[in-house]
């Protein structure tokens, strides 16, 4: 026996399939978002309202939900590409069991995918999904102290959306305090409040992801 | 669930090292965890433990975890104090400019292994 000094990472054949996928997607000119929140976040419905109003972009969405036929029949309705992705039992995605997701959509080419992570703030933080961007929400009735308790979902967020604002008058949730103490844990983060119910703030979001899915096919 | 995870990660990384360096088999794999990692030590070793019987090249292989203290460094009085005693909020001066230098890591610091060319 000898002893092989490695200093890896744990993940780090996860984090090379990552690498790969993303540079597959990038050849394939598809935007990969991995949207990432707790259950009852709001993330059907604000995709619904998205997929909606993203006039003109083909749109598909991973659903890796354990049961979720009713989630991707909302969004089949909607002219969309919904397929289900199995975790097998893992509460989280990663770069292989997204690819799978993707390849099990045929050969259907679409400008946008959305994965539509496990609801949790813990552990899909952690796994590298090979996605362009990494996109979370966290909706006004879960609380504006969930940047100090799931820390690591914060800053690894590109965007994060907070949710269900028409609601901010029935909650305590400081909606100044907790931009505060997100933009600490992460400096460089888009934050866009809004309802996907009464569609304020929702444009905002639309012109971002107008402009990704542009610059992507691009660079 | 978390900690399985983790296992079955592990194992596809020491794989595809398996492959490169052509080991057959793997003595002592130790890990570095840390603090605030979120990995619970004994629930990762007994995964582990369920795990490896089914894998030829991990079959006799023990785990080893060290742990890494986690450190917060306060950026407004330049000090560090220790994470899981202090948490968010410097000790020194009340400032919650801080952000954790180490502590939450999982890393393979190195593995045991008995390869082709031994042989």
């Amino acid at each position: 026996m000898k002893v092989i000094e490695l200093h890896k990472s744990v993940t780090a054949s996860n984090d090379a399939d990552a690498q790969a996928l993303r540079a597959k997607m990038k050849q394939q000119g598809t935007l990969l978002i991995n949207l990432m929140s707790s259950p009852g976040s709001g993330k059907t419905t604000l995709l619904s309202s998205t997929i909606q109003m993203l006039e003109g972009v083909k749109v598909a969405v991973l659903e890796a939900d354990i049961e979720s036929a009713v989630d991707a029949e909302r969004i089949e309705a909607l002219g969309a590409l919904a397929v289900q992705v199995h975790t097998d039992g893992m509460c989280h995605m990663d770069a292989g069991m997204t690819e799978k997701g993707l390849e099990a959509m045929g050969d259907h080419p679409v400008d946008l995918a959305i994965l539509e992570n496990v609801g949790n703030l813990i552990c899909p933080a952690e796994y590298d999904t090979g996605a362009g961007k990494n996109v979370m929400i966290l909706s006004v009735t879960e609380g504006d102290d969930k940047p100090l308790k799931y820390p690591l979902m914060f800053e690894k967020s590109d965007v994060l959306i907070i949710s269900k604002i028409d609601a901010l008058p029935y909650f305590d949730f400081n909606l100044d305090e907790c931009i505060n103490r997100v933009k600490r844990l992460n400096p460089n983060i888009q934050i866009y409040p809004l309802s996907a119910k009464t569609k304020e703030g929702m444009q905002d979001w639309i012109n971002w992801l107008q402009q990704e899915i542009k610059q992507w096919k691009e660079r | 669930m978390h900690e399985m995870g983790i296992v079955t990660h592990l194992a596809k990384t020491l794989d595809d090292m398996a492959s490169e360096n052509k080991v057959t088999k793997y003595g002592s794999v130790t890990l570095e965890v840390g603090e605030v990692s979120g990995i619970i030590t004994d629930y990762f070793v007994d995964c582990w433990n369920y795990f490896k019987v089914k894998h030829p090249l991990l079959k006799d292989s023990e785990l080893k975890l060290e742990s890494i203290p986690a450190v917060t460094f306060c950026e407004s009085c330049k000090q560090e104090y220790p994470t899981v005693k202090y948490g968010r909020i410097c000790p020194h001066c009340g400032s919650e400019e801080t952000y954790l230098v180490q502590g939450n890591e999982c890393i393979i610091k190195e593995v045991e292994a008995e390869t082709a060319d031994e042989v």
